[in-house]
């Protein structure tokens, strides 16, 4: 990619649809994993135990927490989007994002120091 | 796909998303609520079994998030890469349907 490709989309309003459609392809790609995972509940207490223990691993946990922020990320940014098509433009565009960003780290901290 | 199919899928993307972000609110809070109380299948399940609100509100839940997670994946895959015939579209539905009976069986399992 030469520089003026580069500059182009070095610019918050980029960086903030790249991470809605990341968020948005892993969070689908999760989807069916989550279900799965939840319907062990069908095969009694003891299996749905067993996985949530499995959960306990450190390496699960964060990557639990990348989840939340994926899933608070794509919340603020479908927010954001819906505005952009539905109400009338508004300026501090920039201000959306950064306040988008400090919502979605904010909530993956919360959810960080209730799991460990 | 004719375009108004076109208009008509990124319209239901766009109800479900309004939908979705109402009930991710919902599922954020509940998640740090129930980490905070502490994940056990036993008392997940105590809070959980019979709850026929909370089973009405995973069913639309499940099935939206299925609805707008396939709608944009076939945007993405749409955008990224060659593959843009009917076989998508029916793939697509294929994800939806099948996404949306392994949320409900889920639902039920905790819920019902």
């Amino acid at each position: 990619m030469n520089r003026i490709d580069w500059r182009a989309r070095n610019h918050p309003a980029w960086w903030a649809a790249l991470v809605h459609r990341v968020s948005g392809i892993l969070l689908a790609l999760f989807l069916p994993a989550h279900f799965w995972a939840l319907a062990r509940a069908i095969e009694g207490e003891a299996r749905l135990e067993s996985f949530l223990r499995w959960t306990e691993n450190p390496l699960v946990r964060l990557a639990e927490t990348v989840l939340v922020i994926l899933l608070a990320a794509h919340l603020a940014g479908g927010l954001r989007i819906l505005a952009l098509e539905f109400l009338a433009w508004r300026d501090r565009q920039k201000t959306a994002i950064a306040l988008s960003a400090g919502a979605s780290l904010a909530l993956g901290l919360c959810y960080l120091l209730n799991v460990f | 796909m004719t375009a108004r199919g076109e208009a008509r899928l990124w319209l239901a993307q766009r109800a479900a998303g309004i939908l979705l972000a109402l009930a991710v609110a919902v599922h954020l809070a509940t998640i740090l609520y129930a980490v905070h109380r502490g994940l056990s299948a036993a008392a997940i399940l105590a809070r959980t079994r019979g709850n026929a609100a909370w089973l009405a509100f995973y069913l639309v839940f499940a099935a939206a998030a299925a609805l707008h997670g396939g709608i944009g994946l076939r945007t993405v895959i749409r955008e990224a890469t060659a593959w843009r015939d009917r076989s998508l579209d029916l793939a697509t539905a294929a994800f939806i349907v099948l996404a949306t009976l392994a949320g409900w069986r889920a639902a039920a399992a905790l819920f019902a």
